[in-house]
């Protein structure tokens, strides 16, 4: 499903943030990436969603050499992936409802049938009873899972999540880590970077840890052989 | 379709949140548009005029005052018969009179006249209207037995015309760079409107907008800015000539005669309201592609 070939980032300015990275995560798998600030988690994952392009090596997705996709193909690319970013990147000018419509706007789903999705993401994630609210109004708690059902809505075959419980209480990121799991269930590909350890102790899923932009487990996971 | 229909009205909206900023654009717009459709409307009336005046060119033949009946009959068989000549028509000193009185106003001053001053004439109507036809035409007639004088009576009008293709030369100068201000204060307007919906613009792009979707409602605000822009204009335009009109009433009056200005034709009303939104939608056009090609990436 996605596949790291030798894959090499540098920054402009010099920042080597991805060094020879090399790995396969096969079709429904959840998959861990760790490390510590700056080990190139989020590079990573932007790779993957093509907001940054790699200087060397491939990266696959779905069969497509995302590092050389054109421009006007990037959209649909990221319209197959849902996306939660580390800062939430939440609109504050709209309600929480409005907030979710948008991925479904912007693919120009039938109206009816997106309230429909609409209503079914933010029940997922619990939040069906502050659709009205703004999002500023929401705890931070809330605001992750308002971002988890924005990434969901579309019913993407893969989920890409930068640091989800980030700034979250334990109480709350084993809430979070409950709705990834049941994602996980229904046979969606999921790939999280966390620095939280507490998290990865009661999983047995793979991790793929970055140290300095290097790859340091190059594990197999179930699904490859 | 409920998506478009709701972009539309975001659109509005945020139209109508800042409203003196709004208004003062489409007043911009709307001035800096009126000024060459204005001319272009006076041009027209002058245009207008200059026909009803001259129309196809004439010679007027003024006989001596001293040719009798039989003279006029002579010269009028000459003068159909001519090969360049289309049509003639005579005109007896009475009727010219009774004219003169009817179209002037001053008939006052006529009817205290002792006798007729004027002569007998012919109204020939040449079959080419080539300036240089013209002008050998005339020269052979004022040389036939009995008249007095021959007046080629377009000559002004010729001159006029050349007057008025001056004027459409600056209206058409005028028009082109108030339509590049137009794009410019269109491209602007959009610019700001972009820097305040950056953090839209750049989740939308993240979740899997296109271009297109992210242009669209910029596009429809400045197209809508336009239209309104060029209401604006139209209302400045026909406000003017009223005025214009209800001054040159009383001028009229004064000179016992009916004249007043034309308003912009429904056909000119259109295409300026057209023109004015398609240049807005340009201009967020222009501004769009602006900020989507810084960022691209790379």
């Amino acid at each position: 499903m996605i596949r790291f070939n030798h894959v090499n980032k540098r920054y402009p300015g010099g920042y080597q943030a991805l060094k020879n990275v090399t790995f396969d995560i096969a079709k429904g798998e959840m998959v861990f990436v760790t490390g510590h600030s700056g080990a190139g988690k989020s590079t990573l994952l932007k790779l993957i969603a093509a907001i940054e392009r790699p200087n060397l090596g491939s990266v696959i997705v779905n069969n497509q050499n995302v590092g050389v996709l054109k421009e006007r193909a990037i959209p649909y690319l990221r319209r197959n992936l849902g996306i939660i970013f580390q800062d939430h990147k939440l609109l504050f000018d709209r309600n929480v409802y409005d907030n979710v419509m948008l991925p479904l706007q912007i693919c120009g789903f039938d109206y009816r049938e997106s309230h429909k999705r609409v209503r079914a993401a933010l029940d997922k994630v619990g939040l069906l009873n502050r659709e009205k609210s703004n999002p500023v109004a929401l705890s931070g708690g809330e605001q992750q899972r308002l971002c988890i059902a924005r990434a969901i809505v579309n019913r993407p075959t893969i989920l890409l999540a930068d640091e989800p419980t980030g700034n979250l209480d334990t109480e709350y990121a084993h809430e979070i880590m409950a709705i990834f799991k049941s994602f996980h269930q229904v046979g969606v590909t999921l790939l999280i970077s966390t620095h939280d350890e507490s998290i990865l102790q009661d999983t047995d899923e793979r991790v793929l840890a970055l140290k300095h932009g290097e790859l340091q487990t190059a594990s197999t996971g179930p699904g490859n052989t | 379709m409920r998506h478009a229909l709701s972009q539309i009205t975001g659109v509005l909206r945020r139209m109508f949140a800042s409203r003196l900023a709004g208004f003062l654009s489409i007043l911009v717009i709307g001035i800096a548009l009126s000024l060459p459709a204005g001319m272009y409307v006076m041009l027209q009336n002058a245009q207008g005029l200059v026909a009803q005046l001259s129309g196809t060119p004439q010679i007027s033949l003024f006989m001596h005052k001293d040719a009798k009946e039989e003279d006029a009959d002579k010269l009028r068989k000459l003068l159909e018969q001519h090969p360049d000549i289309d049509r003639v028509e005579f005109v007896p000193r009475d009727q010219a009179l009774e004219q003169i009185k009817k179209s002037t106003g001053l008939s006052d001053v006529i009817g205290s006249l002792q006798q007729n001053p004027l002569p007998d004439a012919f109204i020939v109507y040449p079959r080419h209207g080539e300036a240089q036809a013209l002008d050998k035409l005339r020269n052979e007639l004022a040389k036939l037995p009995k008249v007095e004088l021959a007046q080629l009576d377009s000559a002004w009008a010729y001159k006029l015309q050349a007057l008025l293709n001056f004027g459409r030369m600056v209206v058409f100068i005028l028009a082109s760079l108030l339509s590049l201000a137009l794009i410019a204060i269109t491209f602007n307007t959009i610019r700001l409107q972009i820097l305040t919906q950056r953090d839209e613009i750049e989740v939308a792009r993240l979740i899997g907008a296109t271009n297109g979707f992210i242009r669209r409602p910029f596009l429809y605000f400045g197209a809508m800015q336009g239209l309104l822009g060029g209401i604006m204009a139209w209302l400045i335009i026909s406000l003017s000539l009223l005025l214009l009109n209800w001054q040159l009433d009383a001028l009229s009056q004064l000179y016992a005669s009916q004249s007043s200005l034309h308003l912009l034709s429904p056909g000119d009303s259109l295409t300026l309201l057209l023109f004015s939104m398609y240049l807005g939608w340009l201009g967020a056009w222009l501004s769009v592609a602006r900020h989507l090609s810084q960022n691209e990436t790379h």
